[in-house]
């Protein structure tokens, strides 16, 4: 399962998909004991881009960064972001993800706007997704009172169990993360 | 009703979410497709509803679809309705999608300007920073240019979350608007400095990338951010400006002496990596730009060897691949440094991971010298042999040839050496870079002479064995070294032991196998050996040898004579027929060596790639004028078709052929077999050459022999370039023996001389000498050539037009627009003041490229420029500001039409007064446009807004052809946006011809003094309807600097300031900015209203300090805000249909009212209406037009407006009789002024 996450978002449908597909077939024939960069290729823009990525379990977090951007910062960034995720859906895994992408762009569009990066305090973002959260839910949210017993119910027979990523436990060596 | 909502949201209940979809997606594995196509007819029933939750979740929806790579383009107006929702819910998911699928042309983009206008000026401030963010995604130049002075407000929000979003925004504003960058940088510069970290690190995020483009307007503000680096403590915010550091020094020197001991003392102190990491590579930059040789620096450049040796040592891959990277940055000026931990890299070499490997790679480019080149290419060669995977072994192939080639083959001793490698990579498999071999071979071939003899001997072995390299199909790539070993044995053809052979080699059927380009060399070039062993023959006194040659020939030649390929085939006939004439002669015993061997005399002599380009250009010779008359437009017509056909023309050659079926085949086969048969003139073919005539259009298609190549490769014969190493080895070993006998000679010689220093140590890059005497001929050039590079920069590189100078103080002509319309008989037009202030060169230049498009505008300018010059010759402005007035105010009102920037100095005042009486009252007029012009489109779009979607974006793509024609004529067009309700000028789309509009305004007086002025414009707030937004702009007219300004209002009963939680009910609001001198703001309220059926008058005052250079003033002004009825309402579009209906339901009250004395076309009044009173047309039909609107509180305001002669009738109907009198009114009034 994949999560990749392009700033350079403004493709056509088809090459964004192409470009996904590349990444996620390079990302992942890698093994975990090498380095977490890969250069650009002509797909992602040329060799000013590279892709940073971190593997969680069965996720890829995958960034693709000019050179502008500090590569170690980046890696920091991810595992921020992993960590606000893993707040803000109490112990995130990846059904967690996967059933609601909506909102894991929201919490995205906190750490990373148009393609900058707009906050790496994680308390500050998770505070302003709280705030937005509660104020969907004052106004109702999507999902009335009566949209979500269904949705209950349909839920009953859900097919897989979801696995906890634990992000605690996964081992990665961060070189840095220092007091950001 | 509340029967109507349970039934809503009991039909919802049925409607899938997003995690219904997902969970479908997910158990609808095999059928996915499918699955999704009901999906989205669904959600197309979904989109249909009225109800705004049902219209947000198919759009949520549809969001996860595009990103499955579903496209949802069609869905762009539901987005858009979606966005528009006044719950944050809704908004925030339709911000989402427009986000994921908006981009540049997206046609309805341009309807979301005035939304997303209101969204950033919500009183909630996630509002502003959902539609913030959403912008961030799908940002245009159009609305760049029209939101950017609503986003450099936001800049200084009293929230920190709102500041960080909009300084960071500014960064794409900058982007697809540049002129907004000068007036927007101080106050980006200002958050350099702001409180907040968020806010503080976002300012630096975006000056850092604009340096990044263009880091000399940058300089100025290193002492800030060497402050800042200084004292911050934020890693993120160093990391960027130890970056922007680097980036800068090598334009400043002086800064880079001073960064190296804070530098070096972080590198010592920091623990973080990243921080370590990007100081080290700042440093390096630091020590690129001073130019070496001073000492102390040789420190620092330890320093950062050592800390990169530390990183590429960790067993951290990441940390070793980032080592690799920077060592590669130090490589290119302090090599010697970098060499000695050659043992590292190569050690790198043998990484598991690829990208490391190619970083080291990359090291070793620049690590090669004399000495060590051989050793470092055998071991390259090793790793060829050893890689997996085609793309690094190629990586690994051309790094070879890159060290090796690189700077004219600098580093290369031994040529012999070097073609061997050649000769070598050529058994590589699978290989794409045949050609690159083939280009390097020719290339040393033809340039060291002293080589030819040797690379002739490799090419002959290798036209030889030429079966090896084309035996497997894989290895089509590789044939291309053919091509050059054919060619040069040919050319170089007396270097030959044995050329009968290689003749031979080169005439076997086989070839014909190969790729045309490759067979129609070996034919030119069989000619030349041909030749060349004729002239060998004929020395001798056995004429049969000669003429057995010759019958080589005429035996082989006819194979290629039917080859597909014309270039072969062609030639093939031609020395055929040469041939068959040089036999006759030979039967006559007739000499004739000599004179085959002339067709080919004379030696080529190398030539630069950029030789042609070089060429200079003659005096006197305009390649630019036409030689002829131009071709008239209806001929470029004609033209179309041949185009076309040329096109296609290859098309239909080739794969088509393939694409016919086996059938066909066989039967055109047979039928052309019988044609043959008939034909007495055709030569029937071998059965080989029968299949080349049929199948050689495809390289696939070639038959080929399968040979199994599981032993690697060794063409017999061929010496191993390890040889040579070896040999090498030995040469400079007796090299330097002999040199110390030398040496000692000389010492017995002078006993007394200083010759010892030279005796040990190792030998200097100088000692080595080549084994050949190798005369590298340069490649030839023109005479005269110019010297210069052309320079290869991208010229659409977005970041070119950024390139400002911002040390210049800021012309009040380049302010922003603000969204106030210049009044037309304002006495004194902020416009007209602003344009005859200075004028950058640059903005100029940029101007005179649009002029250049403007031909038809060209020479009334020109005229008029003239004419100014003329008057304002004794002014010390001198021609370039002229220039820049002379056509600013025209571009100014064509752009925008709402430029509000206030008058500064006098002094350019009497400028003003001149440029503006040209320029100001009718600017469409004056700047010579066909008056048909753009001020019309919009209203066609908003006219649009009041039909079907569906038939509404069949027009506008009409509406853009349209657009791009003018585009043509004018170049510049705009969107002539009205302020923020959504009103615009509405104009049936039929009446084109029609004069233009003149600049409106709904700015109106509020307050003026000697200090400050204030104009205010109020808006109805769609999401409250208890809220109305008054946007006053101040603007500062005196000398000196206003600050603490207090905006206090006393509240009535019905309408109340918001202020700030925790304030009083008579505290003021203090205004969130200051004002220098001659400079204008604008500052948003929020009110709450209650009833909004009257009018309504507030006293208010403004307080604030005046502050000179040595005293301070507290002054005050007070002012009344009048409410009028029309600023409670809100244009909306009301489809012909719903308001028919609306009419016929007889809720409605009516009322009229009569206008007498209007003088002024049709569609100006109904702009007129619509722009200040907030309404939009539904239908016009000829002097008849129907319109709409609504109260911020639901009342329906319905307005039929006729006219006749002069008089113009209104009938009205609205639920509200008392509101209804209150706009007539007003609508009223507003016409009794004009």
């Amino acid at each position: 399962v994949q999560n990749t996450v392009q700033h350079v978002l403004l493709q056509a449908e088809d090459m964004q998909q192409q470009i996904i597909r590349e990444t996620f077939h390079l990302v992942s024939k890698r093994d975990d004991n090498v380095c977490n960069f890969l250069e650009g290729g002509s797909l992602i823009g040329g060799s000013d881009y590279k892709l940073i990525y971190r593997h969680y379990a069965t996720l890829y977090f995958v960034f693709c960064v000019d050179s502008s951007e500090s590569e170690l910062g980046i890696l920091d960034l991810i595992q921020v972001f992993v960590e606000t995720l893993d707040k803000c859906f109490e112990n995130v895994c990846e059904l967690d993800l996967i059933f609601h992408m909506d909102k894991v762009h929201y919490i995205l569009q906190e750490v990373v706007m148009g393609g900058m990066v707009l906050e790496t305090n994680m308390n500050e973002i998770t505070t302003q997704v709280d705030v937005q959260n509660r104020m969907e839910k004052s106004e109702g949210g999507l999902s009335a009172a009566p949209a979500r017993a269904v949705s209950a119910v349909k839920n009953m027979n859900l097919p897989e169990i979801p696995r906890n990523i634990n992000i605690g436990d996964i081992n990665i060596k961060v070189p840095s993360l220092s007091p950001f | 009703m509340a029967l109507k909502i349970v039934k809503g949201s009991i039909d919802r209940m049925f409607d899938k979410n997003l995690q219904d979809l997902v969970r479908g997606i997910r158990n609808h594995k095999e059928d996915e497709a499918k699955y999704i196509s009901t999906c989205i007819d669904e959600i197309k029933q979904e989109l249909k509803q009225d109800n705004i939750a049902v219209k947000a979740n198919a759009v949520c929806k549809l969001t996860y679809l595009q990103m499955l790579g579903y496209d949802v383009s069609w869905a762009a107006f539901n987005i858009v309705e979606v966005m528009s929702s006044s719950k944050f819910t809704y908004k925030r998911i339709g911000y989402l999608a427009a986000s994921q699928c908006f981009h540049e042309s997206t046609d309805v983009i341009m309807l979301t300007t005035n939304q997303i206008r209101k969204d950033l000026s919500s009183p909630n401030q996630y509002d502003t920073g959902v539609a913030l963010t959403g912008l961030s995604c799908f940002v245009t130049p159009d609305l760049a240019r029209d939101l950017a002075n609503d986003i450099m407000t936001l800049m200084s929000h009293t929230k920190p979350y709102i500041r960080k979003k909009a300084v960071l925004i500014m960064y794409k504003v900058f982007l697809k608007y540049p002129e907004s960058l000068r007036p927007a940088f101080p106050r980006l510069k200002e958050k350099l400095e702001d409180p907040d970290p968020g806010v503080q690190s976002a300012a630096v995020n975006v000056i850092c990338e604009l340096a990044r483009r263009n880091p000399k307007n940058y300089l100025s503000l290193a002492p800030l951010f060497f402050k800042l680096m200084t004292s911050s403590t934020n890693n993120w915010v160093l990391i960027k400006i130890i970056k922007l550091f680097g980036a800068l020094t090598p334009l400043e020197p002086r800064l880079g002496k001073k960064l190296i001991e804070p530098l070096t003392n972080l590198i010592h102190s920091t623990s973080a990596m990243s921080l370590l990491y990007e100081c080290v590579n700042t440093v390096i930059a630091v020590l690129i730009s001073l130019s070496s040789g001073m000492p102390n620096h040789s420190a620092s450049i330890q320093l950062c060897v050592q800390k990169l040796r530390i990183l590429i040592e960790d067993s951290d891959q990441n940390l070793k691949y980032l080592g690799l990277l920077a060592m590669s940055k130090i490589l290119k000026t302090h090599p010697k440094s970098v060499q000695s931990h050659k043992d590292l890299i190569l050690q790198c070499l043998d990484d598991k991971d690829e990208s490391i490997r190619l970083r080291a790679l990359d090291l070793l480019y620049g690590m090669v010298s004399k000495k060590n080149l051989m050793e470092i290419v055998k071991k390259l060669m090793l790793h060829v042999d050893k890689a997996e995977g085609t793309t690094y072994r190629d990586e690994l192939l051309t790094k070879i040839i890159d060290i090796c080639s690189q700077s004219n083959y600098q580093y290369i001793t031994n040529f012999e050496w070097y073609i061997s490698i050649l000769v070598e990579l050529t058994r590589l498999e699978g290989t794409r870079h045949g050609h690159l071999i083939a280009s390097q071979m020719l290339d040393v071939a033809i340039r060291v002479k002293a080589i030819r003899g040797f690379a002739v001997a490799q090419m002959a072995t290798l036209l030889d064995n030429a079966h090896l390299l084309t035996g497997n199909m894989q290895r089509m790539g590789i044939c291309e070294v053919l091509y050059a070993a054919a060619w040069i044995c040919g050319e170089f053809s007396e270097h030959l032991e044995n050329p009968m052979q290689t003749l031979e080699a080169m005439l076997r059927p086989k070839v014909a196998t190969l790729p045309g380009h490759i067979q129609a060399v070996y034919v030119q070039n069989a000619a030349k050996l041909f030749a060349t062993v004729l002239k060998s023959q004929e020395g001798n006194t056995d004429s049969t040898a000669a003429q057995e040659t010759s019958q080589l020939m005429i035996d082989r030649l006819p194979l290629f004579v039917q080859s597909a390929n014309l270039e072969v085939q062609e030639r093939a006939s031609c020395i055929l027929q040469l041939v068959k004439y040089i036999q006759k002669l030979q039967q006559k015993d007739v000499e004739v060596a000599e004179e085959v061997s002339a067709l080919f005399a004379g030696e080529l002599n190398p030539v630069a790639p950029k030789a042609q380009k070089k060429v200079p250009v003659p005096e006197g010779l305009d390649l630019d004028s036409w030689i002829n008359e131009p071709p008239s437009e209806s001929e470029s017509e004609d033209e179309q078709p041949k185009a076309i056909f040329a096109k296609e023309e290859p098309k239909h050659s080739r794969p088509r052929r393939e694409e016919v079926d086996e059938k066909e085949l066989a039967k055109r086969r047979e039928a052309r077999k019988q044609e043959q048969a008939n034909n007495p003139f055709y030569i029937k073919a071998s059965p080989s050459s029968q299949k080349v005539y049929q199948e050689a259009p495809g390289v696939e298609h070639i038959p080929v022999v399968q040979i199994d190549l599981s032993v690697p490769l060794k063409v017999p014969g061929l010496p191993m370039s390890d040889q040579y190493v070896k040999l090498e080895e030995e040469r400079r070993q007796k090299e330097r023996a002999e040199k110390k006998k030398k040496e000692k000679k000389k010492r017995k010689e002078k006993r007394s001389g200083r010759g010892k220093k030279h005796d040990s140590g190792p030998e200097s890059e100088e000692d080595i000498t080549p084994a050949h005497q190798v005369d590298i001929v340069t490649e030839e050039m023109p005479e005269n050539a110019l010297p210069s590079d052309d320079d290869d920069k991208d010229p659409n590189d977005p970041h070119k037009a950024l390139d400002i100078d911002l040390d210049k103080p800021l012309a009040d002509s380049e302010k922003l627009p603000v969204r106030s319309h210049r009044a037309a008989e304002a006495p004194k037009s902020p416009t007209e003041d602003g344009d005859a202030t200075s004028q950058e060169p640059k903005k100029k230049s940029s101007k005179e490229k649009r002029e250049k498009k403007k031909d038809k505008d060209r020479d009334r300018k020109k005229s008029k420029e003239e004419k100014k010059k003329k008057k304002h010759k004794h002014e010390e402005k001198g021609e370039d500001l002229l220039g820049g007035e002379a056509e600013e105010p025209v571009v100014q009102s064509e752009e925008t039409n709402e430029v509000a920037a206030p008058p500064t100095s006098t002094s350019a005042e009497e400028t003003a007064t001149v440029a503006a009486a040209e320029a100001a009252p009718m600017p469409e007029a004056t700047s010579g446009i066909a008056p048909d012009s753009e001020p019309d489109e919009p209203k066609d779009t908003e006219m649009e807004e009041t039909k079907s979607s569906k038939h509404k974006k069949k027009k506008q793509k009409k509406e853009k052809e349209e657009k791009e024609k003018k585009k043509k004529k004018k170049h510049h067009h705009h969107h002539h946006h009205s302020d923020g309700g959504g009103e615009e000028a509405v104009q049936n789309g039929t009446v084109e011809e029609e004069e233009p509009l003149p600049p409106m305004s709904n700015y109106c007086l509020l307050a003026e003094n000697s200090y400050v002025k204030m104009v205010y414009d109020i808006q109805g707030n769609l999401q409250d309807g208890s809220q109305v937004v008054v946007s006053v702009i101040f603007e500062n007219k005196c000398d000196s600097f206003l600050k603490s300004m207090e905006f206090n209002v006393l509240d009535s009963l019905n309408s109340k300031l918001q202020r700030p939680e925790g304030s009083g009910p008579h505290d003021g609001l203090t205004v969130p900015f200051q004002l220098p001198p001659g400079v204008s703001n604008e500052a948003r309220f929020v009110f709450t209203v209650q009833s909004i059926i009257m009018p309504q008058k507030l006293k208010g005052t403004l307080t604030f300090i005046v502050k000179n250079e040595d005293s301070s003033t507290h002054e005050k002004l007070d002012f009344k805000l009048h409410f009028t009825c029309t600023s409670y309402l809100i244009t909306t579009p009301c489809y012909s249909d719903a308001f028919a209906k609306l009419l016929e339901s007889g809720d409605l009250k009516c009322s009229s009212v009569r206008l007498e004395g209007v003088n002024m076309p049709f569609h100006h009044l109904l702009a007129r209406i619509c722009f200040h009173h907030h309404f939009s047309v539904v239908e016009r039909i000829d002097s008849c037009a129907s319109m709409y609107s609504r109260s911020i509180q639901g009342h329906h305001v319905c307005l039929l407006v006729k006219v006749s002669a002069q008089t113009v009738s209104i009938d009205a109907k609205c639920d509200e009789p008392t509101l209804l009198g209150n706009v007539l009114d007003e609508i009223k009034q507003t016409f009794s002024q004009c």
